[in-house]
């Protein structure tokens, strides 16, 4: 375990690190940057964003409090979050590897070999092995648990069969983690999955790219047709896919592995959505005048401050006693709706330029906001939609019975 | 934008959001709540004596005045545990009316009243008339002063609990401005005090008329304070309010999801129908978020600007958030929720009582809008 910092040595940290983002942060390449590692759409986009997670690790603010053997830093947590504040603080981009730095490392970390550690976590922390996730199928969506994808054994390989979809970064990726049936008489559908780390260069993997609502790309369909892997790829055992992918899910709060440090998605910043109401203007007067813009502007900024004091909320117990996983488990619904809420409504700011989109030059903001709003579904449908979420939150913060 | 409120809790609060939680549950029993509706009173006297003795009204009242010397944040979960278990007496009523003292009353007014209060004496404000304005400033009622005695007239309305309060301030335009006037129980002739219908049927009102009420020229508060006494009285009773419609929100949809887990129709628990599931956790995300900006306006109260705007976020998502989930209450108990026997309705009624004392939702919204916008 590193040694805590003194304070000193923290701040002499920090300092470092803060005139490094400044020096070195690139906020306008000249193209859209994307606000997460799903809408990476182009060549010049992924290209530069590998760039620039490779520069931060090499100058050791990315995964600067993983173990130094496997190509960590080996410091204590509290350098890697003084180094992802000054991130924040200059706007720095995101960081590519999402499912790897993010899921597929603390996995391997936590549960993997000798072997598997020194393979696997130092080339995703440089970005130059790109993972990506192989969870949803077309005909799985919500019910991840009833995962189709074929794994047979056969001698010391596994054969696939299926389809994954929703895989961002999957036609960039060296590796996927894998969600397939292994076992299809098991006593439930959860018994039999097991979990795999998926060379994505193998014959019979291809992946078709898919357009978004947005007109951009991002993700891609993952077709396994007698794709034969090395038996060494399963993880965790058979069986025990399940239990490996809720695992991926654990490490985000980063209770069993330190934070790998970064963002993988940017927070809109709802406060701008204030600022641009500020400056609209309709019938010659400002927007902000109008009393039904302004009655749901306020009535936004009831909602975004609950949310955001929510977070602080969370981690006071004696205010969480009544329902304690009441607030965890509607923050990605009430927040993800809200976003989708609020890029929809800064369209009605714009007036007449409301018609235009990204790529015009009459465009507010280079089409940012109506970009967002289409992308907004993203989290809305993606992880769960909010209908599901719904359900989670009913059945295990209320205690309502399952919908079947 | 700096005048948003952070969130924070002291552990006197804490210690008494236990105390309350338990107190307010075994001494308000719904059959109990129910049986107080039919009564002149509308309390349990021995139960008001106890909330004296517990020190409950002295909490935001300084040492100096035999108070326990904490603030408003410490009333809020008291107030928050009354309305989770439809607990009604005077509690509310003579906290702003302590926290009117406190604000624009005298060191004599004060000396003289505050410690019978801390005591368990009950007090009430009357601010309300017919113009139906919420703006406090907006009335009619007058004071005329000759020779050291002040003549008061007109009508007030919507003044709670009058009848058991030992001390009435109301608010009178003299001279043009607003001030108050500190008026015992005992000044009031006969018929004075007209019992008013209000539509939530725990409380007790009453119109109160001034005519013919006399005081002395020392029962008025300070011109120079009615600036600060007005904005206390706003913030305090949008801070009570918002405390007992947050425990009365939860209140309803705790009641509801019991019926939703135990009522079959079509061979199937009817909260396993998404067609009430999701709606009723729509009705939770929306109390937990009045929850969050209720103690926000709590840790936030005594801070300029701060304490405004979190207070008005807390009023205006707990009366938003608790008349939909009681609405949502009547509706989801199907034929049961139209009659008398469900609790929902009464839940939903006291709403729309508090939203007419303090100012509903959409009024809070617009008061919000100029503290964060202009």
């Amino acid at each position: 375990m590193a040694d805590k910092p003194s304070a000193a040595e923290l701040k002499d940290y920090a300092e470092q690190a803060d005139a490094w983002f400044r020096e070195n942060t690139v906020r306008d390449p000249g193209f859209m940057l994307p606000l997460t590692f799903m809408e990476v759409s182009t060549d010049q986009q992924f290209d530069f964003l590998r760039d620039w997670q490779r520069k931060v690790y090499e100058a050791g603010y990315l995964g600067a409090s993983w173990p130094k053997e496997y190509g960590g830093g080996g410091l204590h947590s509290d350098y890697q979050r003084a180094a992802t504040r000054a991130m924040k603080k200059y706007d720095a981009p995101i960081m590519l590897n999402a499912i790897g730095n993010g899921w597929a490392g603390p996995l391997i970390l936590d549960l993997g070999s000798e072997e598997q550690k020194q393979k696997y976590i130092k080339p995703m922390l440089s970005a130059e092995d790109i993972w990506c996730q192989g969870f949803s199928e077309p005909e799985n969506g919500s019910d991840l648990g009833n995962a189709q994808l074929k794994a047979v054994k056969d001698g010391d390989e596994y054969v696939l069969n299926g389809s994954k979809i929703w895989t961002s970064l999957g036609d960039r990726a060296k590796y996927m983690i894998l969600l397939a049936r292994t076992d299809f008489d098991a006593p439930n559908k959860y018994a039999g999955l097991s979990f795999f780390l998926n060379p994505m260069d193998v014959d019979g993997i291809t992946t078709s790219r898919i357009k978004k609502l947005t007109g951009e790309y991002g993700f891609v369909q993952t077709f396994f047709t007698d794709a034969c892997i090395s038996a060494d790829c399963l993880f965790g055992g058979e069986g025990n896919g399940w239990s490996m992918a809720m695992k991926t899910l654990e490490y985000e709060r980063g209770a069993k592995v330190k934070p790998v440090g970064g963002y993988f998605v940017k927070e809109l910043d709802v406060m701008e959505i204030v600022e641009l109401a500020k400056k609209s203007v309709r019938n010659g007067k400002p927007l902000l005048d109008d009393p039904v813009m302004r009655d749901r502007m306020t009535q936004y900024m009831i909602d975004i401050q609950a949310l955001n004091l929510n977070n602080t909320r969370r981690r006071m117990p004696q205010l969480m006693q009544d329902r304690p996983m009441g607030l965890p488990l509607m923050n990605k619904l009430a927040r993800t709706e809200l976003i989708r809420e609020l890029t929809e409504f800064s369209l009605a700011f714009q007036g007449t330029k409301a018609g235009y989109y990204v790529g015009d030059e009459n465009a507010v903001d280079d089409g940012y906001w109506h970009r967002s709003y289409l992308n907004s579904f993203s989290a809305t449908i993606g992880g769960g939609t909010s209908e599901i979420q719904r359900n989670i939150v009913a059945e295990h913060a209320l205690g309502l019975p399952k919908t079947r | 934008m700096d005048n948003l409120g952070t969130i924070g809790t002291t552990e006197e609060q804490i210690e008494l959001m236990d105390v309350a939680t338990n107190f307010c549950r075994d001494k308000s029993p719904i059959d109990k709540v129910r049986g107080l509706i039919d009564d002149d009173l509308g309390y349990d006297p021995a139960i008001w004596k106890e909330i004296g003795e517990l020190g409950w009204l002295a909490i935001a009242i300084p040492e100096a005045h035999d108070g326990v010397g904490l603030s408003m944040a410490e009333v809020v979960p008291i107030a928050e545990q009354m309305g989770r278990n439809l607990m009604s007496t005077p509690f509310g009523s003579t906290t702003l009316a302590a926290q009117a003292l406190l604000a624009g009353g005298s060191e004599a007014q004060q000396a003289e009243w505050l410690p019978k209060i801390a005591a368990g004496a009950a007090a009430t404000l009357a601010l309300r008339e017919d113009n139906g304005d919420w703006d406090l400033a907006n009335i009619e009622c007058s004071a005329t002063e000759s020779g050291g005695k002040v003549a008061l007239s007109g009508k007030k309305q919507l003044v709670l609990w009058a009848d058991s309060a030992e001390l009435i301030i109301a608010s009178v335009k003299m001279d043009g401005a607003v001030r108050f006037a500190l008026i015992e129980r005992s000044q009031f002739g006969e018929g004075a005090l007209r019992r008013e219908t209000v539509i939530d049927e725990t409380a007790r009102s009453y119109e109160v008329t001034l005519d013919g009420v006399t005081v002395s020229s020392e029962a008025l508060f300070d011109a120079s304070r009615t600036r600060e006494t007005l904005e206390k009285i706003e913030l305090a009773a949008g801070l009570i309010h918002a405390a007992e419609m947050t425990g009365g929100a939860q209140a309803v949809i705790d009641y509801t999801l019991e019926y939703l887990k135990t009522r079959k129709q079509f061979g199937k628990i009817i909260g396993s129908y998404q067609a009430l599931k999701h709606p009723t956790v729509n009705n939770y995300v929306e109390y937990e978020k009045a929850r969050t900006h209720l103690y926000s306006a709590a840790h936030s109260w005594g801070e300029q600007g701060r304490g405004e705007v979190a207070v008005r976020m807390a009023a205006a998502q707990s009366h938003a958030s608790y008349s939909t989930a009681a609405d949502r209450a009547i509706q989801f108990h199907g034929g049961f929720g139209f009659t008398h026997d469900c609790d929902a309705q009464l839940h939903r009624r006291k709403a729309i009582l508090a939203g007419a004392l303090i100012g509903d939702a959409a009024y809070q919204r617009s008061k919000l809008a100029g503290l964060l916008f202009d």
